[in-house]
């Protein structure tokens, strides 16, 4: 109750931002558990990316510190690549079996 | 030692009459190197040939140039050496010390040991290598453009191991050429690799000398082990000090002849390991007449007579080279009286001819041993390059019951009658070279003391009667008789031999018409040295090669040679106990055996030569009838039966040694594919398999169920630190 009044006082304090974060993460993982398209449960851990990045940014701020900020490049440039790697496995993947649905790929199981 | 009394020819201790230490150094002879280098570089130029695929005679035109220039070298190097012996050194090879001790060293190097010995194998190697070379470059034309070059490129490497093995002035460069010539003879008796029959015979002519080496190498490091040095001068040197006899009492001593018996009976074909010669009869023919018959089959002769010294530490070693000689001899002539196959014969008789040459080194008579050799040497040669060009010009027919007549033949004369020539020899006709050689080696049986050598005396002269009778036996059913033949089941080239009708065969050509003229002057004049007079040593009787082998390391082992005895022929058998038994010649009939075996040999050889004309000349089915009669009889069918199957002596070492081989191998594919394989290689591979197995339902492959238990995961990780945070870590810090 405390930050959603800070909040509409204006002032954007560390906990409004940890909020976000794990408002981001929480949505991340909840579409990630859920979704059976690859391409969705891919855009969801992207979701869950940029929760980590909001809570680097906020903390860096608290502390006065910039490697957060650093840090926050370094990880866009990740996932970035990663982004590359993962859509072209999907493409591998949907060439495979003509779909996109990740039921499909659990033969190692019996 | 108790047989010392018995049988001690040593000559006694520091009284050597040719010094033979004073073996020099001689650089202006390196010139002598040649004879090695110019079948290597004939090696070289044939192995060009091949491969620019040359289809010409050129390959044997540089191989007969190249042994010719070898042959050259060594006659001038005979005319150019001093006497007791000259060392010529190429380059070094192995001379390494490690101290200065006894034996802390080892030098084996390039080196040439120019003595009258090496010199007399390498002029007859060199020269019958050039004439069969030059044989061979037409009974090869077939082969133009296809084998031409591999099998002159297998003469050259064959001529330079042997040139090594002769010339060698240490053991181990003669284990070089042992084993090149080893190698040589795989090469090119298994020539026609496409016959299966040829890569048997190659394999076992390899397999069999293979346990004859092991012999050989055994031999040199116990003989450096012993006396602290593999060179010839070396080791004479060492034998000759005072105190020799002290020094080298011990096992070693005994066991070095025996071991180097096993090698020269490998090589030389004696009884235990004489089976894979007779194979290896399927190469080409000049082959078996300059390999397997003339030249490298006495190796075996010559290492022996090259290290006579320490055969003569031991004396029973040498009675056993006399009866296995001996016996080798009866046993190849009773083989050879009943084969088909002339070739065959003919490699029966060369295992007998061997066997005379072992009887003559066990019977003292290095003389007679090289002597026999020499002699061979040419009318063996001589009567293989007949069989070839017989075989050459009948498609391959080799079974003297399908050729008659040849001497009617027209074009076919000069091969009957060279061939007439060489079986006189070879029967010991009396007067011929080998008649002389044989007696030299059947006359020192008798003269020297040995147990049983009476007795192996009179089996010699039996087995010379056998030998007449073989021997004629071919010539009378191939030569002789009413014209008549047939085609062998042989091809050669575009030629088109008709197996029926139109098979005419073709008469061989000038250049082999040649060289069986040339051998077979050669095969009478090598009775001319007998006859010469001595030059090394008045004493002496046997002519030129007794000259060349007194000046050697085989020199004790010359009858009528004792450096402190004067005239008298036996002395070199006198005993331990000083020279007072020179009356101890046995007497045979009452005459001296060197008077008696000239009557005796001669008339055996013709009652031998007497039989082959009945049987196989005037009443040729009267040896069919004989052997009809033979057969029928129970207590006599088994002899021509035994002699056909060769004694079963094949079939004894199939069931002896292949078959137990051939089951112990079995049994180890089993176990290796078993045991090795199943258990370990294959069973630990399945380890993991079985653990992954075992493990894989929990590779559930959902996603998503996956990423539930890791955020579970993740949050009980976060709900403990913040328990922990706020009530105190478990063990009380922070």
């Amino acid at each position: 109750m405390m930050c959603l009044l800070a909040s509409a006082m204006g002032s954007v304090s560390l906990a409004h931002a940890l909020l976000l974060s794990g408002v981001l993460m929480s949505i991340g993982l909840a579409g990630f558990v859920s979704r059976r398209n690859l391409i969705v449960m891919f855009l969801c851990t992207e979701l869950m990316f940029q929760a980590v990045v909001v809570a680097m940014v906020a903390f860096g701020r608290w502390y006065w510190d910039f490697s957060g900020q650093v840090f926050v490049i370094f990880i866009l440039t990740v996932a970035a690549a990663e982004a590359a790697l993962a859509l072209a496995l999907v493409v591998l993947l949907h060439r495979r079996r003509a779909t996109l649905d990740a039921d499909a790929w659990t033969e190692l199981r019996e | 030692m108790m047989l010392h009394g018995l049988f001690m020819p040593l000559v006694a201790p520091g009284t050597p009459a040719v010094p033979l230490s004073d073996v020099i150094s001689a650089p202006q002879l390196s010139w002598a190197g040649l004879i090695l280098l110019l079948p290597l570089v004939s090696l070289v130029l044939c192995g060009l040939c091949a491969a620019f695929r040359v289809r010409s005679k050129l390959p044997a035109v540089i191989t007969s140039a190249a042994l010719a220039g070898a042959f050259v070298t060594s006659v001038m190097l005979y005319f150019s050496y001093e006497p007791p012996g000259e060392v010529v050194h190429l380059f070094d090879w192995i001379n390494v010390s490690w101290g200065s001790g006894a034996i802390e060293s080892f030098s084996a190097n390039f080196s040439l040991y120019i003595d009258s010995l090496s010199l007399l194998w390498i002029m007859f190697v060199t020269g019958l290598g050039t004439l069969i070379t030059i044989y061979a470059s037409e009974y090869m034309e077939p082969d133009l453009g296809k084998g031409y070059s591999r099998f002159f490129a297998g003469v050259s490497v064959f001529l330079f191991a042997m040139a090594s093995l002769v010339l060698s002035d240490n053991l181990l460069m003669l284990y070089l050429g042992w084993e090149g010539v080893g190698f040589a003879s795989y090469w090119l008796i298994g020539y026609y690799y496409q016959r299966p029959a040829a890569v048997a015979a190659a394999k076992k002519a390899f397999i069999v000398n293979r346990i004859g080496d092991i012999g050989l190498a055994l031999a040199i490091y116990l003989i450096w082990v012993t006396f602290g040095t593999v060179q010839y001068d070396e080791l004479t040197t060492v034998l000759q000090q005072e105190n020799w006899r002290e020094s080298f009492e011990g096992w070693t001593t005994s066991a070095i002849p025996f071991l180097l018996m096993l090698a020269a009976f490998g090589k030389s074909a004696q009884l235990p390991l004489y089976v894979w010669l007779p194979d290896a009869m399927e190469g080409p023919t000049p082959v078996s007449a300059l390999i397997h018959a003339a030249t490298m089959v006495t190796a075996g002769i010559y290492l022996v007579a090259r290290t006579y010294p320490l055969f003569l530490l031991e004396p029973v070693s040498l009675q056993v080279v006399a009866w296995v000689g001996g016996l080798t001899a009866l046993l190849a002539a009773t083989i050879g009286m009943a084969q088909y196959d002339i070739k065959r014969i003919m490699a029966y008789s060369t295992v007998s001819q061997l066997g005379y040459m072992f009887l003559g080194l066990g019977v003292l008579t290095t003389y007679g041993a090289a002597y026999h050799v020499f002699t061979h040497a040419f009318f063996k040669a001589l009567l293989f390059l007949t069989c070839g060009a017989i075989m050459h010009g009948f498609a391959g027919q080799l079974d003297l019951r399908k050729i008659s007549g040849l001497r009617h033949l027209p074009g076919w004369r000069i091969t009957a009658w060279t061939m007439f020539i060489g079986a006189l020899c070879l029967a010991g006709f009396p007067l011929t070279s080998g008649y002389l050689s044989k007696d030299v080696i059947l006359a020192e049986t008798f003269v020297t003391q040995g147990p049983g050598f009476r007795i192996l005396g009179w089996l010699a002269i039996v087995t010379a009667g056998l030998t007449a009778y073989y021997t004629f036996r071919v010539w009378f059913r191939v030569c002789a008789g009413p014209v008549a033949f047939e085609a062998g089941d042989e091809y050669h080239g575009d030629e088109d031999h008709g197996h029926t009708g139109g098979f005419h065969p073709h008469a061989p050509r000038f250049v082999i018409n040649t060289v069986l003229i040339i051998l077979a002057v050669g095969a009478l004049m090598a009775a001319l040295p007998y006859f010469m007079s001595n030059q090394a040593d008045e004493r002496l009787v046997g002519g030129w090669v007794a000259d060349m082998v007194h000046d050697s390391t085989a020199r004790q082992g010359i009858p009528g040679f004792h450096p402190d005895d004067v005239g008298h022929a036996d002395a070199g058998h006198s005993t331990a106990h000083g020279h007072d038994d020179s009356h101890a010649h046995a007497l045979i009939l009452g005459m001296d055996p060197h008077i008696a075996m000239y009557w005796i040999s001669g008339t055996v050889g013709m009652i031998g030569l007497f039989f082959a004309a009945w049987l196989h000349l005037w009443k040729r089915d009267h040896a069919d009838a004989l052997r009809r009669w033979m057969l029928s009889k129970l207590w006599l069918g088994w002899l021509p039966r035994a002699m056909e199957r060769k004694w079963y002596v094949d079939e004894f070492y199939h069931a002896l040694i292949r078959s137990p081989l051939w089951i112990l191998g079995h049994i180890f594919y089993a176990f290796d594919r078993f045991i090795i394989d199943g258990i370990f290689v294959d069973g630990v591979a399945r380890i993991p398999r079985g653990v992954a197995r075992w493990l894989q339902p929990l590779q559930a492959g959902a996603v998503q169920s996956l990423a539930v238990v890791m955020a579970g995961g993740a949050m009980i990780i976060l709900l403990l630190m913040a328990l922990f945070m706020q009530f105190g870590w478990p063990g009380g810090t922070a």
